[in-house]
């Protein structure tokens, strides 16, 4: 078990043949993913990777199956490339494109297909189920199999964080990088709920940073609904007011939306916060009640 | 991207909203013509800057005619609001004033929908009647696939208690506000005061306008818009090499890759008692170019007296950030300190070349805690 992405995971990488997308797609087969198609409108009959290259979702899905899609394509089409993945019944679709306009992604985000699918992103780092699949462009190598699940705004963040849970040897079920944009397909509170349930993960690591609410809300979902232990980590206590820090929704614009107020809640819920990266893995540890 | 309020105006007329006449004024000279085009009776003189609260800091003033608009200028010219130097005022005619209202289109996050905010409590900070009076805000969420749609116009108007001219004029606003807001890409639109007048008109007193950066490819017309004198130079150079940058008042310089983990860095030297001079995201390459200019970018702030690189290496390994890293300080001249900390792939790798070749200002830390205390430190030894 794991969430989002398993070994069932039949994946269509959409924005194949761009430069990104073909980078990546290398390091997904590498990781051992089941990479089935790739979508590029004009590039249907090629082949990358070993991978067939389609026109559309559509042709893609009839001719592999495919049940999951990662979204390559450039900011300007990504919200269509969303919308085509879901009206072809992609269950997870995750965007990894950075700039996707906020109106697209409104659209997207109450369009009523994505009820029946998981949208991860936009400006996320993907998926990772370590030794079952890799829809990401995280670096595979640093993660390793095991039972916390690990949810975050941020990319470099988590890699720092799970680097340093693998040194402890300290697996991961799942690590979800849900994005850093203001609109975004899926918040904490749906991955909590997936990692409540999954079996396999025994403790959760949630990564949160100035800008919006979501971690608060993630808060009270925790201590209302959750019986594993999660531990936090915020970042952006020395961000200035008004200001965007790198990622679109980082930006602290009036009292929730401060570091310090989502650390209050997450207090106010019980919830075991860390000050820095590196107590993220002691408290895990103490948590799993493997610290030595 | 922020508007000024003239922009911001400008854009609202395009959609149908009225306005009051106004002029910009870079000068006294040019207030006082302004002043003078709009009849010589009464006019604003109002500060053109991109924070709030001008209000309060005098950056306002109603005068009764041009001489008067020449010395307002004057005194508002050149003040320094939170920070934003006055440039330009936006000279305005009067008008008789009714009644003030609030009425704003923002994203909601949470419920990842635009949502309208109107009050009769006009004028004032809407934090604070949110605070005081919750129950004189009305909201109105919007689905953005289907758009406004009249019932909900009708709702805010009677759930308000608009009645007559108002009603409609604000019906009529609102509309006109909600083509502006999803036309333009805009992540705000907010007009406080917006006003009815004794002779039955509704028009936008003010215009706070935020839109949305990552849209800016489909409307060049607001991009040109953008006021490059306005920004730091710093913080503008960063941005036109592609750089994330924020400038602080601190002396620690801070480069990293990735917007949570430089932001991590941030709060770490707070922690170990520094304080931070930047946020500089330099993304997830190696590229000596792009690393030379960030180091260029984040030491040409002379309050810089150390500075903290602290890269974990992913898919780009430590040891190539390493060589980047080197062939960048090879060709810049920094003599600053430099405290470099390297982890993840390959990083043991990227630590030995650092140390094999490193010049003499140049430290490495193995972890974060320990890299931030010895920029502190030496920072607080005075740098250069």
């Amino acid at each position: 078990m794991a969430i989002l992405v398993d070994n069932d995971t039949r994946l269509v990488v959409q924005g194949i043949t761009g430069r990104e997308g073909k980078f990546h797609t290398g390091r997904m087969v590498e990781s051992g993913t089941n990479v089935v198609a790739g979508v590029t409108p004009g590039k249907g009959g090629q082949e990358y990777e070993g991978v067939p290259v389609f026109n559309t979702m559509e042709e893609a899905v009839e001719e592999t199956g495919a049940n999951a899609s990662v979204v390559f394509v450039p900011a300007a089409f990504s919200a269509d490339a969303i919308f085509e993945a879901l009206d072809f019944g992609m269950s997870t679709v995750c965007c990894i494109t950075e700039g996707v306009p906020v109106h697209d992604m409104m659209r997207v985000a109450n369009y009523w297909r994505i009820r029946h699918a998981t949208l991860i992103g936009p400006n996320c780092p993907g998926v990772i189920s370590p030794g079952k699949a890799n829809v990401s462009i995280m670096p595979a190598d640093i993660f390793t199999p095991g039972n916390v699940g690990v949810v975050s705004r941020s990319g470099t963040l988590t890699y720092q964080i799970v680097n340093e849970l693998t040194q402890r040897d300290i697996g991961q079920s799942t690590a979800v990088g849900i994005g850093g944009d203001p609109i975004i397909g899926t918040d904490f509170i749906e991955i909590l709920k997936q990692f409540e349930a999954d079996p396999e993960t025994e403790c959760v690591v949630m990564i949160g940073e100035i800008g919006g609410n979501a971690e608060q809300n993630a808060a009270e979902y925790v201590q209302s609904e959750m019986t594993k232990p999660v531990v936090a980590y915020i970042a952006g206590f020395t961000a200035p007011e008004g200001k965007t820090m790198g990622h679109a929704g980082a930006i602290v614009s009036g009292g929730e939306s401060t570091a310090e107020a989502k650390s209050e809640a997450l207090q106010r819920a019980g919830i075991r916060a860390a000050t820095n990266p590196s107590e993220v893995a002691e408290l895990v540890a103490e948590a799993l009640g493997t610290s030595s | 991207m922020d508007l000024y309020e003239y922009q911001g105006k400008e854009l609202l007329r395009q959609f149908g909203i009225e306005t009051l006449e106004g002029v910009v004024a870079a000068s006294p000279e040019e207030a006082k013509k302004a002043a003078e085009q709009l009849g010589g009776g009464t006019v604003a003189v109002k500060a053109q800057v991109l924070t709030g609260g001008r209000g309060k800091a005098g950056g306002i003033k109603v005068v009764k005619e041009p001489a008067e608009a020449e010395e307002a200028a004057r005194e508002i010219l050149g003040m320094d609001i939170r920070g934003h130097e006055v440039r330009q005022v936006l000279i305005e005619a009067g008008a008789e004033i009714a009644s003030e209202m609030y009425l704003s289109i923002l994203v909601d996050r949470t419920e990842k929908k635009p949502l309208i905010l109107f009050s009769t409590e006009g004028g004032v900070d809407i934090e604070e009647v949110s605070e005081r009076n919750p129950e004189a805000i009305v909201r109105i969420y919007i689905d953005p696939l289907v758009g406004l749609l009249p019932y909900q116009v009708r709702e805010l108007t009677f759930d308000a208690g608009l009645e007559g001219d108002v009603a409609k004029g604000v019906g009529k606003v609102l509309g006109n506000l909600y083509k502006a807001f999803t036309e333009s890409d805009a992540s705000l639109v907010e007009i406080n005061p917006l006003v009815a007048t004794e002779d039955g008109r509704v028009l936008a007193l003010d215009s706070k306008v935020t839109v949305d950066n990552s849209s800016l490819f489909r409307h060049s017309d607001i991009a040109d818009l953008h006021d490059e004198e306005a920004a730091d130079p710093e913080e503008q150079r960063a941005q036109e090499a592609g750089l994330q940058y924020v400038k602080l008042d601190g002396d620690v310089g801070i480069l990293g890759n990735g917007a949570g983990l430089v932001m991590s860095t941030l709060d770490v030297v707070a922690q170990a008692g520094g304080e931070p001079a930047n946020f500089c995201d330099v993304g997830g390459g190696a590229n000596a170019d792009e690393i030379s200019e960030a180091l260029d970018i984040v030491t040409a702030n002379k309050q810089v007296k150390s500075v903290l690189f602290n890269i974990f290496g992913g898919i780009t390994r430590g040891d190539e950030v390493a060589r980047g890293l080197l062939s960048a300080l090879e060709r810049s001249e920094i003599s600053l300190p430099i405290v470099v900390r390297l982890d993840g792939t390959n990083a043991e790798e990227g630590r030995e070349i650092l140390a094999e070749n490193t010049p003499e200002n140049v430290y490495t830390e193995e972890t974060m805690l320990d890299a931030a205390k010895k920029a502190v430190e030496l920072a607080q030894d005075g740098g250069r």
